[in-house]
């Protein structure tokens, strides 16, 4: 561990990376079990699942920064967990508008 | 294509794929984990979660100030040259002689600024532009003008201006020259019979026909200034006050200047989210340009 000090890992940012390294992992083998062909969506462009899936990871990207920028990141509420309790930012209501917009992004680009 | 596929030769990128993530993925990874911290050095972090993004986003705070009017001051910038150098560079383009020895002395002519490393010319521009010694800046003062880029923010954003048009707008003309050469001359002989006048030749002829290489063009000159560093850092070094500092150069400043890690990974991930997409937006909109008419079905 010493060596990789400089990296600063920490346990959330790590969590973060695999679970990207495992949705790459999963759309690869997706990809090669079952090969799919462009489609035309409402963006008029043709896109494949990796395209769909980069456009939703820099959409999330852009949807956190903005409800950061204009939301905020104030506890929505705090959960019974240890002595003080777990607060739970706003900040996971955009998580799920991004889920939320991953899915149609799937659906329909 | 669909008989014999050879998964082994994915073992031939693993090359590539090695040196990639050594040069590119995990210094990611690492600005991504420093991003999220504070540090004081000697490798000790601390937590911060969004801390730095939430002042990075918020104008009222010192960091996001700064890097709000950076970033405007760059957005500004790239429109400015990109407003100068694309319709200067068709000119140039259609002023060029179309066969003859003159054309490779064009070509080169115009090729010269482009080979110069950028350092360079920011140290041509910085001598070239002083009151005391330098050609232009001398000159202007002799002609009433008070210019002085160290001290005159106007000065200072003329010179990186002109500096960058200077630099840049060969590339421009080369390219529109290029896409200019491809047109078959039976365009042109169509033209005259028809008794086109010369701006409807440019309009109907010649502006389509350049339409893929003016978005390569505008692709490439919106990236690099909008990602420009050396020249002004030499020229004017983002002065005078902060009145020419880019997005870079106060990256820079904060994470080699005063070695805030956490904030300096924070703004350089937000930069970098806004170069991927206008990035993959001018990618899209180049593979895609023309290829809407024949159906697509069965094409990929």
């Amino acid at each position: 561990m010493e060596n990789i000090a400089w990296m600063a890992w920490t346990l959330p940012t790590a969590i973060f990376f695999v679970m990207l390294s495992l949705t790459l992992g999963v759309m690869t083998w997706l990809a090669v079990a079952y090969p799919e062909a462009e489609r035309i969506g409402i963006l008029r462009i043709p896109t494949t699942r990796g395209d769909r899936l980069f456009i939703s990871l820099v959409l999330t990207a852009v949807i956190h920064l903005l409800w950061i920028a204009f939301v905020g990141t104030d506890a929505i509420a705090t959960l019974p967990i240890g002595e003080e309790g777990v607060e739970i930012s706003s900040l996971w209501l955009a998580t799920l508008i991004s889920l939320l917009s991953a899915v149609a992004i799937f659906r329909t680009v | 294509m669909d008989k014999t596929v050879n998964q082994k030769a994915w073992f031939l990128v693993l090359p590539v794929f090695l040196v990639v993530a050594f040069s590119a993925i995990l210094p990611l990874m690492t600005v991504v984990n420093y991003s999220m911290q504070d540090t004081f050095g000697n490798n000790q972090f601390f937590w911060n979660g969004v801390g730095w993004f939430k002042e990075l986003l918020d104008p009222s705070t010192d960091l996001g100030g700064r890097f709000l009017d950076s970033l405007a001051r760059n957005l500004f910038f790239s429109a400015v040259i990109l407003a100068i150098e694309v319709p200067l560079g068709i000119v140039v383009a259609l002023s060029m002689p179309r066969e003859g020895w003159s054309v490779a002395a064009c070509l080169v002519i115009l090729a010269l600024p482009l080979l110069i490393p950028w350092n360079v010319v920011g140290t041509i521009w910085q001598i070239f532009g002083r009151p005391d010694i330098g050609l232009l800046g001398y000159t202007l003062n002799h002609l009433g003008m008070n210019y002085n880029y160290v001290s005159n923010e106007f000065d200072a954003w003329a010179t990186v201006i002109v500096m960058d048009v200077w630099h840049w707008t060969s590339l421009v003309a080369l390219l529109c020259y290029a896409g200019l050469k491809s047109i078959p001359d039976a365009y042109y002989q169509a033209a005259q019979i028809d008794g086109a006048s010369r701006w409807a030749v440019f309009t109907a002829i010649q502006l389509p026909k350049m339409n893929r290489v003016l978005l390569i063009a505008v692709l490439l000159r919106f990236m690099d200034s909008f990602m420009i560093y050396t020249e002004p850092f030499v020229v004017t070094g983002g002065g005078p006050g902060n009145s020419t500092t880019f997005v870079s150069i106060e990256l820079v400043k904060i994470a080699l200047g005063q070695f805030d890690l956490g904030k300096a990974a924070a703004l350089s991930l937000v930069y970098n989210l806004i170069i991927l997409i206008v990035c993959w937006i001018f990618y899209t909109v180049m593979t895609n340009a023309g290829n809407e008419r024949p159906a697509k079905q069965g094409v990929a």
